[in-house]
């Protein structure tokens, strides 16, 4: 096998929206050099794919940053890191700018300000969004992009982040990169449970399904302190497409109605999380299906329907023109979708400092990769790219040149996958005996999203067995290769969360963390529940919160 | 939820191969794009908007309500134009001008 060597100032891992506008920033440094490594192609890649309905955060006029972190920190009941939401939300309307001015089309008004959707929501056609940023990205003179090369290691000397490896998904080429400093942008964790549609489109999910969670697993490996994994993200999405409900509720107003035409939103509260619970709750109670009551609506209503979708999620357009009814005919039946583990929403991801610096030196993260900060949505994980990319240039001003390990092992590790063994195991079926496990006894969408420590103890279990049979896999292909990778960052991913969901023994978000053993909300537990892995064991570490003008503890 | 490719339509361009988030599409012998796993794809749309001979169809799987229409893109530089096409040969075009906002 060919090992290519390459070597950069900056390494960039995931070239998703993060990803690319860190290195669209770093584009005002000329004199360093730096290299997105992307699995697929920057082009579409990441959760940007199919376009995003509209920019979720932003601070419209007569609203401050602290007003976002306040209602961020109202929907995950106070477990966030205050920091950080605040130099994110500073930050919100800038990038924006920075957005219109490469191409994105703003909604504005005759007065040319922008039509919001809600205090801290504007309008967009965002169908072009990640090839504009991706764009952005490759233009600029001193950034490189590695396609369809998939990073699996971090290489760490004395506890130094110096580089990565990987593998081209494409050809039999190895790769070791030496970059002095390097950042996470891979995105969270989506297929870890059981999804909606576990059949033929077992990808049609919310949140994009080649996010496996590389960053973190690649992170917890090398001893990097996580946060708040035992936050899930799960979506309220409509019925079998899982396209967006925002749309429909902030849109045309639709509220959410039990199958006897009640509207239910009002008694479970309407934070992010109160609003699947809600949900689940009228279908547990034998009230469901649940709807958003778009009947009635008027055709040009509709009609902007069609197009709004079509420029994000045409899947649900295609649902209703091959219906032959669409939302001013039927109401559309919404569902919560598989837990996810994603720091844009919630609070998982890296532990960070202020300048999205990890624990790990050389090592910074942004973006779904990164945690503390929810509700960042792209704006905000634009300005976690720029934070980070502002970080790392004074990072590399100080930083010594420190040799590369040869990461023979990892290369080893690489090679005994491609290696033929005559073993009737797939990636396939790990996966699915890893989604099942999930979604019986960690918590999925069977239990109503509910676990307890019983449970938690047999998918530890099985989960660590899994973990074990990895090695018995054999991949025909790079391509097989990817897949393999893909499914043991993942389980990395699933033994870490399993132990998050343990450590917090209390229910304060619902379904998020709905824990039968301690149905309530505790105040002890008002703090971070964090986590290293090291020898082999996941260490729990509960850090007090982080308020602001208080010394940030890292 | 996948794309069905049109062999007989497909120019073996390699831009599908190139968009894809998933590394789903690959070439086969012949140069042209198959995609082998039908069920990973994530339904972006990503292939069927560039795509230029429009060789790339999107369609519902029965298990989400997939009745056998299919959804193909013309991707112009100033409009994406969506054409459903229903089993029974009907079709209808919905154009999206690429400068004109969401109204929701």
């Amino acid at each position: 096998m060919t090992i290519k060597e390459l070597s950069t100032d900056v390494l960039i891992i995931g070239g998703g929206t993060a990803g690319c506008y860190a290195a669209y920033r770093l584009g005002d440094r000329p004199d360093l050099s730096v290299l997105i490594a992307e699995k697929a192609n920057i082009e579409r890649s990441g959760c940007l794919a199919a376009g995003v309905n509209a920019l979720n955060a932003y601070i419209t006029e007569g609203h401050t940053p602290m007003d976002y972190v306040e209602y961020a920190k109202k929907d995950a009941d106070g477990i966030v890191r205050e920091d950080l939401l605040l130099s994110m939300s500073e930050e919100l309307n800038l990038v924006t700018k920075d957005l219109e001015d490469l191409g994105l089309v703003i909604l504005k008004d005759k007065e040319g300000r922008y039509v919001s959707r809600g205090w801290r929501n504007i309008k967009i056609n965002g169908e072009n969004i990640k090839p504009l940023l991706a764009g952005a990205a490759a233009s600029r003179s001193n950034v490189s992009v590695l396609n369809h090369v998939n990073i699996t290691d971090l290489l760490v000397s004395n506890g130094t982040v110096v580089g990565a490896v990987g593998f081209s998904v494409r050809e039999p080429v190895f790769y070791r990169i030496h970059a002095r400093a390097v950042l996470i942008a891979t995105g969270g964790a989506a297929g870890l449970y059981r999804p909606n549609n576990p059949g033929f489109s077992r990808h049609k999910m919310w949140y994009c399904p080649f996010n496996t969670g590389s960053g973190y697993s690649m992170g917890i490996r090398a001893g990097a302190e996580m946060t708040s994994f035992e936050m899930r993200f799960i979506a309220l999405r409509c019925k079998d497409t899982i396209a967006p409900t925002g749309t429909l509720a902030q849109g045309v107003g639709a509220k959410q109605v039990n199958a006897l035409g009640e509207v239910y939103e009002t008694r479970y509260g309407l934070t992010t999380s109160e609003r699947v619970y809600g949900t689940v709750e009228e279908n547990r109670q034998g009230r469901g299906p649940c709807y958003l009551r778009t009947k009635g609506i008027t055709d040009q209503q509709a009609d902007s329907l069609y197009r709004a979708y079509l420029n994000m999620a045409p899947a649900q357009t295609l649902k209703w023109m091959e219906r032959g009814a669409g939302p001013a005919e039927e109401n559309v039946e919404v569902e919560g979708t598989e837990p996810y583990i994603v720091g844009g929403h919630t609070g998982s991801g890296f532990w960070v400092g202020d300048d999205r610096s990890t624990t790990l030196p050389g090592l910074f993260a942004a973006g779904d990769a990164a945690g503390g900060a929810p509700q960042k949505y792209v704006t905000g994980a634009l300005a976690e790219g720029k934070i980070a990319a502002k970080a790392m240039e004074q990072y590399l001003d100080n930083a010594k040149s420190i040799a590369l390990p040869d990461g023979a092992v990892l290369f080893q590790e690489m090679e005994s996958y491609l290696q033929k063994k005559n073993i009737p195991l797939t990636v396939d079926q790990l996966e699915e005996a890893m989604q099942k496990t999930m979604d019986k006894y960690a918590g999925g969408i069977r239990t109503d999203y509910r676990y307890n420590e019983a449970r938690l103890t047999v998918a530890d279990r099985k989960i660590a067995a899994l973990q074990q049979s990895l090695p018995l896999l054999s991949a025909g292909s790079m391509d097989d290769l990817l897949r393999i990778y893909e499914l043991r960052e993942r389980l990395v991913v699933c033994r870490v969360l399993i132990a998050h969901l343990r450590a917090r023994k209390e229910t304060r978000w619902h379904c998020f963390a709905e824990n039968a053993d301690y149905p309530e909300k505790d105040p002890a537990y008002e703090c971070y529940v964090n986590s290293v892995l090291k020898d082999g064991e996941i260490h729990i570490i509960y850090r007090d919160l982080v308020k602001l003008h208080e010394h940030t503890d890292q | 939820m996948s794309i069905q490719i049109n062999k007989d339509l497909c120019i073996g361009c390699g831009r599908c191969m190139e968009s894809c988030p998933g590394n789903l599409i690959h070439k086969d012998s012949r140069g042209l794009a198959e995609i082998p796993r039908v069920q990973d794809c994530w339904g972006c749309t990503s292939c069927i908007k560039v795509c230029s001979v429009q060789a790339i169809r999107y369609f519902l799987g029965a298990d989400v309500g997939g009745a056998g229409a299919t959804l193909r893109a013309e991707s112009t530089s100033h409009y994406l134009n969506w054409t459903v096409t229903l089993p029974d040969g009907t079709e209808e075009t919905i154009s999206i001008d690429r400068s004109e906002s969401n109204q929701y």
